[in-house]
């Protein structure tokens, strides 16, 4: 591949690159006046369309789409919900962002503000991001300063104002509705959709959400160009008429057992392989790769055999995982016990469950006391079974829960276990060799008598 | 009601009433409410939850049912001068992080989400704290602390005040 010039990330490391002097030095806000002054809102939705831009928050959705669905005409107001909780293990993209260039992301904002003609946005940040939120705040108030936000902006008839919201530690206020509920003032309950928050969102308004990556990538589309934009990345398959392709550049993640863990941007479309040899330096300690998280821990695990899986957003669903997610991707050397992991993975949904639906509350509960039961040698194999039913039967996808967290929590556990059944399997045998005889995957909820 | 003593300061009534004009309800200044309070006493009391529902024109126990769906506020004792975020997700536990927790709560003498007698520490396990690529890594007070060891847990316990 020849050699791929960062965009998102091309002002990241350089001195002073959070202040608006630097960025208006590169070009910075002039896209945004180009395109208040001489452009129209639905222009800039087109364009943003027209790009195939889809989401960077995770569900990967259409972005010119979801804009489309706000109902047309409608007296406002309209809210714009910018979501940075990025709490989503193994992410740290957004933070990057915020921490290096906020105003490319207030720029992107903006420009989405005045596309879907929302005139007050929140920019709802996650506690655990003192310095990004000082460095956002910073910017904001360069951005009044210099006119850039408030009234009249650029003396047309367009205002915008932008209010920072601080989070209080807890993961599902990054789903949608979950933010826009603590964002009200309550407990960050998701709620049923529909209707969506693009009809009925903040305060019962018309609301748009979108993550802060997405709208750092409006800004480039508005200034480059979809065709731009649709240069890289991954074309629609031709066998899936629902597949929209992939398009754009991405922030991948890398951490856990690489040599050099970091955020690195490149085309959609890269595989794990490349992302960790190209960019990681290799495994760590000149070990062997035995499994990697392919975009967050809620998108389940690849094994090392399967590291040729494109990140994009159909490649990682064609190896069994969740999707492409956060394209956060974490290796795991070949010390690594997937009991160890699959413990892990577990508490995390155990302690976010927001608690609202009984399959994702005692679901992930009940995960966690039995990996913890395995864990501490008093497994049984038809603990997997238990384990597995618990992963099919919670989600949106098997239709028994209000939002996707519990997807989430599914995934590394149907993917542990089917991927590496062995390991499980001898572990149990090994540690509790007088308790695994008995099977019964029937019935996997009655209790099997216990072997004498 | 009987009226206990006020809690709210002029102060912090003032950084609060500061974000009425940024949202078109009054619940939605609970959150900022919270962390006014929090900053200034490292906990709210239920006096407190009883003195900004009033403010928010909300009866206490929205104000207070919003406080305990999060975990981050405390209420019945404050948080130590500094309170650190350990992080116990994957990518930092894969770095060799699993211990970390366990070593900092034992030289500190106290349990995950406990304060130490002289009120200089408290420890709070955290899940992903959004900087992987240094893990392991803790959160204190607004510093980062980022590739960590029990050597720089050590060094990091005698900086408290
Ligand atoms: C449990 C859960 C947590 C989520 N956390 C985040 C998050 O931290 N940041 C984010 O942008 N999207 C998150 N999402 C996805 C959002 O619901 C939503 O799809 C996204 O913010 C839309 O923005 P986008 O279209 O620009 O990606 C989460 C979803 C779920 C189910
Ligand atoms: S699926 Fe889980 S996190 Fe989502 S609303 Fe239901 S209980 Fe809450
Ligand atoms: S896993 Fe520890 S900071 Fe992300």
């Amino acid at each position: 591949m020849a050699e791929y010039e960062p965009v998102l990330l091309a002002s990241i490391g350089k001195e002073d690159s959070h202040r608006l002097r630097v960025y208006e030095a590169t070009g910075g806000y002039q896209t945004l006046r180009k395109m208040l002054c001489e452009s129209t809102p639905n222009n800039v939705t087109d364009l943003v369309k027209a790009s195939g831009l889809r989401g960077r928050g995770g569900a990967g959705f259409p972005t010119g789409l979801k804009w489309t669905f706000l109902p047309p005409n409608h007296p406002g107001p309209i809210y714009f919900c910018l979501n940075a909780d990025e709490s989503e293990p193994a992410t740290f993209n957004n933070r990057i962002l915020m921490e290096q260039d906020p105003h490319q992301v207030i720029e992107g904002l903006i420009l989405s503000c005045f596309a879907t003609g929302a005139e007050t946005a929140y920019f709802y940040i996650r506690y655990e991001y003192p310095l990004g939120y000082d460095r956002v705040q910073a910017a904001v108030d360069e951005c009044y300063a210099a006119g850039y936000l408030g009234k009249n902006i650029f003396g047309t008839d367009f205002s915008l104002d932008l209010y920072l919201h601080r989070g209080a530690a807890a993961y599902i206020c990054g789903e949608e509705t979950g933010l826009i509920e603590s964002l009200e003032g309550k407990r960050a309950w998701p709620r049923i959709k529909p209707p969506f928050p693009a009809v009925e969102g903040a305060f019962r308004k018309p609301t748009v959400v979108n993550n802060v990556e997405t709208v750092a990538c409006v800004r480039h589309i508005c200034d480059r160009g979809p065709d731009w934009f649709r240069t890289m990345g991954v074309l629609p398959d031709p066998d899936n008429p629902r597949d929209p392709g992939s398009f754009g550049p991405k922030l991948y993640c890398l951490s856990g057992h690489v040599e050099r863990p970091g955020c690195y941007e490149a085309p959609l479309g890269l595989t794990v392989d490349e992302l960790i040899e190209r960019f990681g330096g290799g495994v760590w300690k000149g070990r062997r790769a035995k499994a990697a998280i392919p975009g967050g821990i809620s998108m389940g695990l690849l094994r090392h055999d399967e590291f040729d899986c494109p990140l994009d957003f159909a490649g990682p669903g064609k190896y069994g995982c969740l999707g492409l997610g956060t394209a956060a991707v974490v290796v795991m050397d070949e010390t690594v016990s997937m009991i160890d992991f699959l413990h892990n993975s577990c508490q995390f949904f155990a302690h976010e469950s927001c608690g609202q639906c009984t399959p994702c509350r005692e679901g992930t509960s009940w995960a966690l006391a039995i990996i913890k039961r395995i864990q501490a040698g008093k497994g049984r194999l038809k603990d997997l079974e238990l384990l597995l039913e618990i992963g099919d039967g919670i989600g949106i996808i098997p239709g028994t829960t209000i939002c996707g967290l519990s997807d989430g929590a599914a995934w590394p556990i149907k993917n542990a276990i089917r991927k590496f059944r062995d390991e499980f399997e001898q572990y149990i045998r090994e540690t509790n060799p007088g308790g695994y005889a008995r099977i019964s995957p029937a019935i996997a909820l009655q209790e099997a008598e216990h072997p004498s | 009601m009987a009226t206990a003593e006020r809690i709210l300061t002029d102060e912090m009534l003032e950084e609060i009433r500061a974000f009425f004009p940024r949202y078109p309800t009054r619940q939605a200044v609970t959150l900022p409410a919270l962390h006014v309070v929090n900053e200034h006493l490292r906990y709210v009391p239920q006096q407190a939850v009883v003195e900004i529902a009033e403010l928010l024109d909300l009866v206490p126990s929205q104000v207070q049912d919003t406080l305990s769906f999060y975990g981050f506020f405390k209420q019945d004792t404050p948080h130590g001068r500094t309170r650190v975020w350990v992080c116990r997700s994957i990518s930092c536990h894969l770095r060799d992080g699993d211990d970390l927790l366990d070593y900092l709560c034992q030289q500190a003498g106290v349990q995950p989400g406990e304060t130490t007698e002289d009120g200089k520490l408290t420890i709070e396990a955290a899940e992903c704290l959004g900087a992987c690529e240094h893990g392991p890594c803790m959160l204190a007070g607004k510093k980062l602390h980022t590739c960590l060891t029990r050597e720089k847990l050590d060094a990091f316990l005698q900086t408290l005040e």
